[in-house]
């Protein structure tokens, strides 16, 4: 008999609350299949099986919440069989589990038909919802209001307890990291001349968007910095295999920037797809664990609606973090002659005790460089 | 225009437009009618297609079978239900079952047509319901026109019918008075919603239906809005309209003059239960007729009849 136990899906996670089981007792289960949906203070997870198996015994309920190790479900093993129950304990087990069985017929609630079912495709416990019917009995309307009592509570608090974690990291980042801050303004003719060429003609969900082109010409330039990717743990710095940029994405509960992995070995249109999906996906509330916990550094992109510059907090145990403004059409002056360009502002904070300002100016020097040459980017 | 002339001018123009029709009944020729449907039609039509019975049912119900398989298209009319239990033999024997033991080779376009109902104290021998029974044999279609509208224009259809058609008409609606249109608007196969609500769906047909309207507007007073369905045919029910009703509203009330066990309220709940359990927020239930002999004094009549009281109070029972 296995025993599966809920895993530390984040560096900071110490409990969970199951919110639904993918699988059934009896199913064939594959390693890496999707077995429960666990939500954590940031997020509802994923949880992934790591053995193979079969589903003997479901542990937890939907709803409970668990300190991170509890036993969530029993397992049988490949060509394990089940136990038997013990036979005296049936045979004497008989009469009484009868008698139980009359009694609870008696005492069954009033549920009424559409009721029970609603509660069912809405997951809600209806031992916890209160008649209002006939003799009690519990409706459809009665239902509806306690799941939309208990969503609105579980928004709530699931708000309050990101809104936490995001304090939380921050006050870290703020007390332990020593940032420097540089900025750079880029011209971005080129870029969007090449970008509205490329679109011509492309349906709208194959277009790429600026903020694909800006990702990958950071995904590049940290190839040649590999100071910045990675993470700074027990007092030292160790950079990271793999390109993992992390994407500020803000949702109605707070700030998330879950990871867009090896995103400087990706074809554009593939980034900008997989970028598409994963800001669909944070807003839905359904990241995977490693989305959540394997970003190497972050890339904030504050879009048309938000400010000139930024300058961002790390996110720990990251060391950098780079942030884009508002692309806007500014005076540039080149060669001894004046034009208006679209030019952006890109911010980096980085993490001192990691590397110096020179080196994080040439970081910037390369992005700003890579989006001079946007056609050499698309692979 | 009034129940009773909407009636009158839906035989009027189907002896009109169509010299195989004919009349048959008891007091429809000279009298001009029990209810007064055929005053006048004896001057018009003449004594050939317009013929006074013997006070036989079973006699001249059979007559007009024989009339039908010879080619004629008559309209019997018995005076009430309880009395057409006399041509029971004559409906369900040959009627309902000549086209099948015929092997298709007869049909009998027979239109069937008796009053129905208490509530006018003319005591327990008048006064029955038994759409029930008769909606529980195939073979024959049955109608039970709720309004001045369907008044008027169920009968040309019910004459084109190739089978045995039977109407029942409610004796407390003859005074009713409503709109009517031009041409027909609805088929007989089809059930109607009367009064859209989302609450509560009051299924009903014939007598009971002004009660369930009136029901409903208290009801609506209430905050609860009531649907109000007419069946309009008894026999085939139209299932479609009925459950998307029960469906719309996950309560149901029946509503059926005739006795509560083995009534036709029961059949319908049963199709309730078949196909719309799942929807139902609450037991369907229903108010039916007491189960005694309707009764001669007034208040005793109208206490063992369905009223929009005891409709109300079936309703707010699925509430509270």
């Amino acid at each position: 008999m296995i025993e599966f136990r809920l895993p530390a899906l984040g560096a900071d996670m110490e409990e969970g609350t199951l919110l639904e089981w993918k699988v059934k007792p009896g199913d064939v289960i594959r390693k890496g299949q999707v077995i429960a949906v666990v939500d954590t203070a940031k997020t509802a997870i994923d949880v992934e099986a790591w053995q193979e198996g079969i589903v003997h015994r479901l542990i937890a309920e939907p709803g409970q919440k668990m300190p991170v190790g509890a036993v969530m479900a029993l397992l049988l093993a490949p060509g394990e069989s089940p136990p038997t129950p013990e036979a005296g304990v049936a045979e004497t087990g008989t009469t009484a589990a009868v008698a139980q069985e009359d009694a609870r017929a008696e005492a069954r609630r009033r549920i009424s038909p559409a009721a029970r079912r609603r509660a069912e495709a809405l997951g809600v416990d209806l031992d916890t919802v209160v008649g209002t019917g006939p003799q009690g009995a519990v409706t459809l309307a009665d239902v509806e209001s306690a799941a939309h009592a208990h969503a609105s509570r579980a928004a709530d608090s699931h708000a309050q307890s990101m809104r936490a974690a995001i304090a939380a990291a921050m006050t870290r980042a703020k007390r332990e990291i020593p940032h420097y801050y540089l900025c750079e303004e880029i011209p971005l003719a080129k870029a969007l001349a090449w970008l509205t060429s490329h679109n011509a003609g492309r349906p709208l969900a194959e277009r790429l968007l600026p903020a694909s082109l800006l990702l990958k010409a950071v995904a590049l330039a940290l190839r040649r910095y590999p100071e910045f990717n990675g993470f700074f743990r027990e007092g030292r710095f160790v950079s990271a295999s793999q390109i993992n940029p992390g994407v500020a994405i803000t949702t109605p509960q707070g700030l998330l920037a879950p990871a867009l992995f090896a995103a400087d070995t990706k074809p554009l249109t593939v980034l900008n797809h997989e970028l598409c999906e994963l800001v669909a996906r944070t807003r839905a509330g359904r990241l995977t664990d490693a989305e959540l916990r394997e970003a190497t550094v972050t890339v904030s992109n504050l879009g048309d609606q938000g400010p000139q510059a930024a300058f961002a907090v790390i996110v720990p145990p990251q060391v950098a973090i780079i942030a884009f403004g508002r692309i806007l059409e500014r005076p540039w002056a080149s060669e001894g002659r004046l034009e208006a360009i679209p030019t952006v502002m890109a911010s980096l904070s980085a993490d001192h005790r990691v590397s110096d300002g020179h080196r994080g100016g040439l970081l910037l020097r390369e992005i700003a460089e890579n989006l001079q040459h946007p056609e050499e980017m698309e692979a | 225009m009034s129940y009773r002339e909407a009636m009158r001018a839906a035989m009027r123009e189907a002896l009109q437009n169509d010299a195989r029709v004919v009349l048959m009944g008891e007091d429809v020729g000279r009298y001009g009618g029990t209810y007064a449907f055929s005053k006048g039609f004896l001057a018009e039509f003449g004594s050939e297609r317009i013929l006074d019975t013997p006070l036989s049912e079973l006699g001249f119900v059979g007559a007009g079978i024989g009339a039908a398989l010879g080619g004629l298209r008559p309209i019997v009319e018995i005076m009430t239900v309880n009395f057409s239990l006399l041509a029971l033999d004559q409906i369900v024997n040959t009627a309902a079952l000549f086209r099948h033991m015929s092997g298709g080779q007869f049909s009998v376009p027979l239109v069937i047509r008796m009053a129905t109902g208490a509530g006018r104290q003319l005591a327990a021998q008048h006064s029955h319901s038994f759409e029930g029974l008769y909606a529980h044999i195939p073979g024959i279609k049955v109608l039970a026109p709720a309004t001045v509208q369907d008044a008027r224009w169920m009968l040309a259809p019910a004459l084109a019918d190739p089978d045995p058609v039977v109407i029942f008409e409610h004796a407390g609606l003859f005074n009713l008075e409503g709109e009517v249109t031009e041409a027909p608007e609805w088929d007989i196969a089809h059930a109607r919603v009367r009064r859209a609500g989302s609450d509560v769906a009051l299924i009903t047909y014939g007598g009971s239906l002004p009660k369930a309207l009136e029901a409903a507007e208290s009801l609506c007073r209430d905050g609860i809005e009531a649907e109000v369905l007419d069946l309009r045919v008894l026999r085939p029910l139209d299932e479609e309209t009925l459950i998307a009703s029960v469906r719309k509203c996950r309560r149901a009330v029946v509503i059926d003059e005739n006795w509560r066990s083995g009534s036709l309220a029961a059949e319908i709940m049963a199709r309730i239960m078949e196909r719309a359990f799942y929807e139902l927020d609450a037991p369907v239930a229903r108010v039916a007729s007491e189960e005694v002999p309707i009764p001669y004094p007034r208040h005793l009549e109208q206490a063992a009849l369905p009223q929009p009281e005891k409709i109300i109070a079936a309703v707010k029972g699925l509430y509270a």
